[in-house]
């Protein structure tokens, strides 16, 4: 553990010594999300209410989700780097060395640049939480302090499920892009917009709807209208632990595929 | 600095084609990210049109189904994703071997775009949409204006496309790390570009703001040839505006890459 905490805060001082390159890439950062967010205002510029949910509501759902992804982002999102080490052959080096390939991976970076996408996140989610009609409890308030790390924790395994493609093919890296990009894309709405399918595989298989949609839905106090149960609505962190451990499967399937570069 | 000949600007455009054809998983992978995210921004979209009472801003289902596997399918073509291929050569010095080569720079990287842009056309572009028109509905062009300006169009929007592109990567002559520069300029061509919502869709005074840019002559002026959003004098009308955009893109960018070349100092060695 210590050895981490020495690898990561080397990552972050060296970061923090390119002073005016890493303030434009945190100001990105923060207009990165707004940017997007233009989206969301542009559809309530048009309507009043999207799959039955109004401009508060969906911005709730946009807040959670990028708060989430940026979080995964900062601390695990560059392990899509994997192939790049798989095919130079430097992977090798992970193996020898007598710490987890996948925490040094994982500690090979540490986007500090993230915080500001997690920034605004957090002020979207604030001025929607307060503009929404939510009937504040205990539960709930313990549910929108616990979400955001879920969702973290979700998006981050399936950044280290998908980046697994690395050990068995060269070239087919962005295919992980359809459900960490996509899933944070698709997260940022109500599910109900969405068909069966789609709606199905982002619950059951990778649980994009436990970012936002469902704890929007707890929060709300409202049924899921596809019929899902209540109590799945409050279930995003334990959902977030079964990914974790899934992810954590996943990645010792493709590192036993895995059998170096010949070097 | 010799302007380009048509027959090495033929041989470059042809390398840049067959350059990007080596790479099929890329393209697969490619191809299935486009898609996955175009059925994503189709629900949203016909979402709108569910709430609106079925059309919005002139979009029915079909063309709003239309709008959104035809800005998927170009995003290859256009390359409105992030392009720094041109400023990692000004970073390493690589830039000065271009120079040294006797055809002009700018024209020569716009010929090896064009072929890229034409094998992104046969692989990245038809997929999502023959995807979206079998599953989702598509409303093919009826106007014989649109249809004949469609490939010019088409072909107008890489030029302003890369032009941008061009000189939003000459900035590293100035600035050494344009990593967020490039990110963002992505974002804002393609919000206002129209490549998440069509232009149409937005309040007046953003489609203003819109109007003013480059971006909708790169994404929403050949789709609203699709779509029927454009047609007769209409069609006539944004494919003009495109041509001045493309020559005032490409003149402003040799302007700024004389002066960028003014500053060059190479380490000899």
């Amino acid at each position: 553990m210590q050895a981490y905490h020495a690898l990561v805060r080397s990552r972050v001082a060296a970061q923090a010594s390119y002073r005016a390159s890493f303030g434009i890439e945190l100001g990105t950062q923060v207009l990165l999300v707004l940017i997007e967010f233009v989206e969301v205002y542009v559809v309530f510029h048009q309507v009043d209410s999207l799959g039955g949910f109004d401009f508060a509501e969906v911005a709730v759902m946009y807040g959670l989700s990028a708060v989430g992804f940026g979080m995964a982002d900062m601390v695990v999102g560059h392990v899509d780097r994997l192939p790049f080490y798989v095919r130079t052959g430097t992977f090798d080096a992970f193996l020898l060395r007598p710490l987890s390939a996948l925490g040094q991976l994982v500690t090979s970076d540490f986007s500090l640049r993230r915080l500001g996408r997690i920034g605004s996140g957090v002020v979207v989610l604030v001025i929607a939480l307060a503009a929404a009609d939510i009937d504040w409890t205990p539960a709930r308030a313990l549910l929108v302090l616990v979400t955001p790390v879920a969702g973290g924790i979700i998006f981050g395994a399936v950044f280290v499920a998908t980046c697994t493609i690395g050990f068995h093919v060269v070239e087919g890296m962005e295919f992980a892009n359809a459900l960490t990009y996509g899933g944070n894309y698709l997260s940022s709405f109500p599910f109900t917009i969405f068909g069966t399918f789609i709606r199905r595989f982002f619950t059951f298989v990778v649980p994009a709807a436990f970012v936002a949609y469902l704890p929007t839905l707890a929060l709300l106090g409202r049924s899921d209208p596809a019929g899902l149960p209540t109590w799945l609505s409050w279930s995003a962190l334990p959902v977030s632990l079964l990914a974790a451990a899934a992810a954590w499967w996943i990645w010792r399937l493709g590192l036993r595929h895995y059998v170096g570069a010949g070097s | 600095m010799s302007v380009i000949a048509v027959g090495p600007a033929a041989a470059i455009a042809g390398a840049g084609y067959r350059r990007w054809a080596t790479y099929r998983q890329a393209a697969i992978a490619g191809v299935f990210v486009n898609t996955v995210f175009g059925v994503i921004k189709l629900s949203i979209l016909l979402g709108i049109a569910d709430s609106a009472g079925g059309t919005v801003a002139g979009y029915d289902a079909a063309s709003l189904s239309t709008y959104a596997w035809v800005s998927q399918g170009l995003i290859a073509v256009v390359m409105i994703f992030i392009w720094t291929e041109l400023s990692d050569r000004v970073r390493t010095g690589d830039i000065a071997v271009d120079l040294a080569r006797p055809v002009d720079l700018q024209l020569s990287w716009l010929a090896a775009d064009i072929g890229r842009a034409a094998w992104a056309m046969l692989s990245r572009a038809v997929v999502p949409i023959v995807f979206g028109a079998i599953f989702f509905g598509f409303h093919w062009p009826t106007d014989p204006t649109a249809i004949v300006l469609l490939p010019v169009s088409i072909l107008l929007a890489v030029c302003v496309s890369f032009a941008c592109r061009f000189m939003v990567n000459l900035t590293a002559f100035w600035l050494t790390e344009v990593r967020g520069l490039v990110l963002l300029y992505v974002l804002v061509s393609g919000v206002l570009g129209g490549h998440l919502v069509p232009v149409q869709l937005f309040p007046d005074w953003l489609q203003a703001a819109a109007y003013v840019t480059p971006f909708p002559a790169m994404i929403q002026f050949p789709i609203n040839l699709v779509t029927g959003q454009a047609t007769g004098l209409r069609a006539v009308a944004e494919v003009a505006a495109q041509v001045a955009w493309a020559a005032g893109l490409l003149l402003l960018g040799r302007l700024v890459l004389s002066r960028a070349t003014r500053k060059l100092v190479v380490q000899g060695g």
